[in-house]
């Protein structure tokens, strides 16, 4: 079982992870894993579980390029990230990251903290009390990204970008 | 059919006729990458992509303005790692320490030329779109791709038209419009989109930088002004074409456009500054690639000269650029500021992402000419960022309150 995390809408990438703790800004990289909404959520880092996941408002991600706020999120585990409408940096870098992220208001839906089954192949949600929530299927060069399990992956196997022709 | 100029630039990156709303894959110009990003990029590069050269080192930029110069023995080490790799690759285009902050750099330097795809680690990339190139922010995975191969894909973005009429009135600028058409389109009007800038010809580059870099605040992936009035040439075929489609329009009046200021924690939280109310400020800060151009300098000088800050206020210069700097200083605009008070910093990003070079205490409220008032931007998430023109910058400094540049003019 999965949690929900819900968020509000234009959450920024200051509030993902500040620039105050960038990668450049650390001893030890590796700790970026314990700065996702250090300042906005301070209880997330240490009680998300791998799997968890993030269900949030309108324009998630929005403001700066800093790929470091997804790569946050996924060193924690998360693993989907839900929105009516995602900012469109944020979302090439989770993309190239292989992190899932569906477009879909479900706010209202689900409830923070609650435990969910998420099946990512079927594109599905499932409650404790057996609700189901039906994932929008994201756009065929979308999905050959993140099985490949990113846009490096996705390059070095193809030798081509998505979308272009074999 | 007529295009957009995203459609124009996008379709000879190409090397087809390409159309709002495909998946395309181009040939990218110039990818820049800066001091923060640099060492995750070289990273990707190197062990991800294996990639040991850049695809071509005359077509990479990097630049030194994130933190610079160092604020700690960690960023030194990076940043002395970035040189080192510089130097390994031959890249030409290095500006180190000093030399300002990556998007007026580019520009000053001719690098950044109309018509251009270029690609940075750095989301306000859209501020090329003042020379007219398609300027994109991208994070670090993308950017090492471009850098290792030259290419990368985008979906080719619809266009949000913001049409302005009129001229500015005195104490009024392109900040103003910006903000004006942020408050219209909210931080996601144009998401996935280009914006275009009409009825801005009299502005200068620097000023069309101020609506470029304000365009990825509502979201937009470019954000181009036409380049005609300025001393960049631009290729034949990129101009606006009677007839290309916009998905939707903007129209502001200069003539009756009031100075706007956007309220902490959203940039799209403006209103006009005379429905504000009065807020004290602690701190007046001038800079950014936003507005920390020669233009603001000078127009501050001009309401501050003669006079002083007002007690208690710590008002603080950044340059973009040291063209910028250069120029402040050969025709006495910043003698003019030091006078008044000021403290300058050295050319760079300055305090902007919250690193260093004046950094905000809990409780602190400050009027900032960038672009970014968001929670914890400029340092503790306890203090309170209000955006607005280099000239409502200088009006607060002298007030100690937000204040029209009209009424101390
Ligand atoms: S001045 Fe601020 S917005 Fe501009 S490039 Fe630097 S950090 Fe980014």
């Amino acid at each position: 079982m999965a949690r929900v995390w819900i968020f509000g809408q234009d959450i920024n990438t200051d509030q993902i992870v500040p620039g105050r703790y960038a990668p450049i800004m650390l001893k030890n990289e590796d700790d970026l894993r314990l700065y996702p909404f250090v300042e906005h959520r301070p209880e997330f880092a240490s009680t998300v579980r791998s799997g968890d996941i993030i269900v949030a408002g309108n324009n998630f991600g929005c403001g700066s390029s800093r790929e470091y706020a997804p790569l946050a999120l996924k060193m924690v585990g998360v693993g989907a990230i839900i929105a009516p409408l995602f900012a469109r940096i944020f979302f090439r870098n989770a993309l190239n990251l292989g992190i899932p992220c569906f477009t879909a208001d479900l706010t209202g839906q689900l409830a923070d903290g609650e435990q969910v089954d998420l099946n990512l192949e079927a594109g599905r949600i499932t409650s404790a009390d057996g609700r189901e929530l039906a994932l929008p299927p994201p756009p065929t060069f979308l999905r050959e990204v993140w099985s490949a399990g990113g846009i490096v992956p996705f390059y070095r196997q193809h030798g081509r970008f998505p979308g272009e022709a074999a | 059919m007529a295009q957009t100029l995203s459609e124009q630039i996008l379709s000879q990156a190409a090397g087809k006729p390409v159309r709002a709303g495909e998946v395309a894959t181009v040939a990218v110009d110039l990818v820049m990458m800066h001091d923060s990003l640099s060492p995750s990029i070289i990273k990707i590069m190197e062990q991800e992509l294996g990639a040991e050269r850049v695809w071509d080192p005359e077509r990479v930029a990097v630049v030194v303005d994130h933190v610079a110069p160092a604020a700690t023995v960690q960023t030194a080490e990076k940043q002395n790692e970035v040189r080192r790799w510089v130097q390994r690759q031959g890249i030409t285009h290095f500006y180190d320490v000093g030399r300002g902050i990556s998007h007026p750099v580019l520009v000053e330097e001719g690098v950044a030329q109309p018509g251009m795809v270029i690609v940075g680690s750095d989301s306000h990339s859209t501020a090329y779109g003042c020379v007219g190139a398609f300027g994109s922010g991208m994070g670090s995975t993308d950017i090492a791709l471009a850098a290792a191969t030259g290419r990368t894909w985008f979906r080719v973005p619809e266009t949000v038209l913001v049409r302005a009429t009129g001229r500015f009135r005195p104490g009024v600028n392109a900040k103003d419009l910006a903000l004006r058409a942020a408050r219209e389109l909210r931080a996601d009007g144009a998401t996935y989109a280009a914006v275009e800038w009409h009825g801005v010809e009299f502005l200068t580059v620097m000023e069309r930088m101020t609506l470029a870099t304000l365009s990825i605040e509502v979201g937009a992936k470019a954000g181009l002004v036409p380049p005609v009035g300025i001393p960049q040439v631009a290729p034949e075929w990129l101009r606006v074409e009677e007839g290309a489609t916009y998905s939707r329009v903007v129209e502001v009046d200069l003539d009756t456009l009031q100075p706007q200021v956007s309220a902490p924690s959203f940039v799209d939280n403006v209103s006009d500054l005379g429905d504000l109310g009065r807020v004290a400020v602690d701190v007046v800060y001038l800079g950014t690639c936003t507005n920390g151009h020669y233009e603001d300098m000078a127009a501050a000088a001009r309401i501050l000269a003669g006079k002083q800050v007002a007690p208690g206020v710590r008002l603080m210069v950044v340059p973009a650029s040291r063209d910028a700097m250069l120029r402040a200083t050969q025709d006495g605009t910043l003698a003019t500021l030091l006078a008044a008070g000021a403290a300058i910093g050295t050319p760079g990003c300055g305090a902007c992402i919250g690193r260093h070079m004046g950094v905000l205490g809990p409780g602190e409220t400050c009027l900032f000419t960038g672009n970014r008032n968001f929670r914890g931007r400029m340092g503790s998430p306890e203090a309170n960022i209000y955006l607005a023109s280099a000239e409502v910058a200088a009006a607060t400094a002298l007030a100690g309150y937000i204040a029209d540049p009209q009424d101390v003019l």
